[in-house]
């Protein structure tokens, strides 16, 4: 008698378990779908942007990479001098946001008071959801005329300096290549910031403290300490802010001044792919419209290229840090 | 699968158009696209005329080469463009064109001192400006023209448009016209190779530049030139004679244009020879297919244009747009007979 109960339980369990397993099939199934759903979207925009842009890509093949002259009235495009534009502002950015960001987390997580701590992290989360057009009038309308008035100043000064003042020549009108660097540097700050401190916040106190204990001054544990416990994440967040730099587009083309030149002077205008695109696409036809398109292949290649250094640069400091 | 689908679509669209037309008689929407030169005055044309007659006309500004691409793919009632299509694209897609309203371009400057209406330019002159020839405001070729006023020895920074648009196709134009080295060097089109300087987005855009920027010069609509206060220069017109951008001297373009002679309106006003014709004169063109396959619509459409050419006159003025001449619209409307199936 006792046994009949027995077996049902353990039927009715087996029959659980298969159904469980069932569940399971179709539960990795869905997430597979999830995942190969975002892989399917950015396969398919880069392969759309490929064939929009087969035209000039395949047609113009290297003189499209190689070439700094955007005519539309002759319709040969050339695409240096918004690449040029685009890693040029990025670099600007990156120099002024990434020791900046580095000195806001760390004063944020070892210097800063507690009560400071909330109010501040708040304030650069809330600097990263401005929209970027906002960032773009306050440039154009604020920035660009205080660049204007400090830019002679700096042709003065710094554009004295041989070779360096290369950079720092030209016609003082607020506009260009440094100006749009520095939005952007504005922009991507918070990004990197975040990042960065709350990394920072994971190291555990024991190894502060030990380094404190053995006389390391505050720069010391951050350099010694901090720093390399946290390197891997520190480098995602600045590329993270990269990627950000590189695509942004309407701040850009309020500021950057928007004509296809590739000078020496960081002063002078210029142009990115992103603002070209943006400027431009509404009025293209044929031709003009595909070296658009293409353009926009090219920021996918860009941005593709710039991942793939920093996971190299990844691995590869894992790999040291292993030996 | 498609084909059901569509025809459920056509089924469910036909059933809300019944049911539609039941709550308010005869009310028709047409849709059009294209220009945004013209985008300000046909909304306030269709706010009016909707008011009037109960049908609304849907205009969606984004931009001429969208406009064109959308009335060829028949998917809008009537397209919108600064550039006038040639008469092979136009009879290849059994397409006509005609013009809706008149506006202005200027040249916008910012030189401390000088004010609006005070600094005289020619073709010749602003086409080597903007070749980047002619670098300072001192420069012999512009003091000849002005011999009243003390310009500024200072460097001159060129604003021009950095998006694709209409107003860069009429200036590039007059300066291909006027100018020999423009032609060969920069030619024409909503977007060019500038020679020198910086690229503002959008009439706004290059207005912004021209304010904040001592000793710039750009160009703009009329409107946007009168609205932000900007510094705006006469100029010498194919004529020799020196006038001032207003209504007048737009509209005397448009009529001193040889529009008689121009098949499908196909003809650009810039450099136009009257006496008093402003040289920067620009229309955009409304394009709507010969053989509609909606009548109904293209009924409405050219009911609404007849609407703003006629009693449409005080909207367009108020946004400092010119109305049509008379003449043109005696022409544009023995057009509309002769071409269009109503």
């Amino acid at each position: 008698m006792s046994s009949i109960p027995a077996i049902a339980v353990i039927s009715s369990t087996d029959r659980r378990s298969r159904a469980d397993a069932r569940h399971d099939a179709w539960f990795r199934r869905l997430l597979k779908v999830c995942a190969l759903l975002v892989l399917a979207a950015l396969l398919g925009a880069a392969l759309s942007t490929l064939w929009g842009g087969r035209e000039v890509l395949f047609g113009q093949g290297l003189h499209f990479l190689t070439s700094a002259d955007w005519n539309p009235v002759t319709d040969t495009y050339g695409a240096l001098a918004p690449i040029f534009g685009t890693l040029v502002t990025s670099l600007i950015a990156l120099v002024l946001a990434v020791p900046l960001s580095f000195g806001i987390a760390l004063f944020l997580t070892e210097i800063a008071p507690t009560w400071l701590r909330g109010p501040v992290a708040t304030a650069i989360e809330l600097l990263a959801s401005i929209p970027s057009i906002i960032y773009g009038m306050w440039g154009l309308f604020v920035f660009v005329p205080f660049m204007a008035r400090v830019e002679p100043g700096l042709s003065a000064t710094l554009g004295r300096i041989p070779l360096l003042g290369k950079l720092f020549e030209g016609p003082p009108i607020g506009l260009g290549l440094l100006t749009a660097g520095i939005v952007l540097a504005v922009m991507i700050l918070p990004f990197i910031s975040s990042v960065m401190r709350e990394v920072f916040q994971t190291v555990p106190n024991r190894l502060k403290e030990s380094s404190y204990a053995l006389g390391s001054t505050t720069w010391e544990v951050v350099w010694d300490i901090v720093l390399p416990y946290t390197r891997s994440a520190v480098i995602g967040g600045i590329f993270l802010g990269l990627g950000r730099a590189l695509g942004e587009t309407m701040a850009v083309t309020f500021v950057l001044g928007n004509a296809y030149n590739i000078t020496s002077s960081l002063l002078m205008p210029g142009t990115s792919i992103s603002s070209s695109i943006a400027n431009e696409f509404n009025e293209a036809v044929g031709t003009h419209r595909s070296a658009l398109i293409a353009l926009g292949f090219l920021l996918f290649v860009v941005t593709f290229v710039v991942l793939l250094i920093s996971r190299l640069m990844l691995r590869r400091l894992a790999k040291r840090e292993g030996a | 699968m498609t084909t059901m689908n569509r025809n459920k679509l056509r089924l469910l669209a036909l059933a809300t158009t019944l049911a539609l037309g039941i709550g308010a008689a005869h009310a028709t929407d047409i849709t059009g696209a294209g220009s945004s030169f013209v985008y300000p005055v046909i909304s306030k044309w269709s706010a009016a005329y909707a008011e009037k007659t109960g049908n609304r006309v849907n205009y969606q500004s984004i931009g001429s080469g969208g406009g064109i691409a959308q009335i060829k793919a028949g998917t809008v009632d009537f397209g919108a463009s600064d550039m006038p299509l040639d008469e092979a694209t136009l009879d290849k897609f059994g397409l006509g064109q005609f013009p809706d309203v008149i506006g202005g371009i200027v040249p916008a400057y910012n030189i401390a001192g000088i004010a609006p209406g005070k600094l005289v330019l020619d073709g010749q002159v602003l086409a080597k400006i903007f070749l980047g020839q002619i670098t300072n405001w001192s420069d012999p070729a512009i003091a000849a023209l002005n011999p009243d006023i003390a310009l500024p020895s200072a460097k001159i920074t060129v604003v021009h448009r950095s998006d694709g648009s209409g107003t860069s196709f009429n200036v590039t134009n007059y300066l291909s016209k006027v100018s020999a080295d423009w032609k060969s060097k920069v030619g024409e089109g909503t977007a060019v190779k500038w020679p020198v300087g910086i690229g503002g987005k959008g009439n706004e855009g290059v207005s912004a530049y021209v304010k904040q920027i001592p000793n710039s010069i750009g160009y703009v609509e009329y409107a946007y030139a009168v609205q932000n206060k900007l510094g705006y220069a006469r100029m010498k017109n194919a004529a020799g004679k020196v006038v001032s951008p207003e209504t007048a001297s737009f509209q005397a373009a448009a009529a001193t244009a040889d529009w008689s002679h121009a098949k499908n309106f196909n003809l650009l006003m810039t450099n136009a020879p009257g006496t008093d014709a402003w040289p920067i004169t620009a229309t955009s063109w409304v394009i709507m297919y010969k053989q509609p396959k909606n009548v109904a619509n293209s009924k409405v459409a050219f009911d609404f244009f007849r609407y703003a050419y006629d009693d449409g006159k005080a909207a367009a003025t108020a946004l400092d747009y010119v109305p049509l001449p008379a003449s043109l619209v005696t022409q544009i409307e023995g057009y509309w007979k002769t071409e269009f199936k109503q």
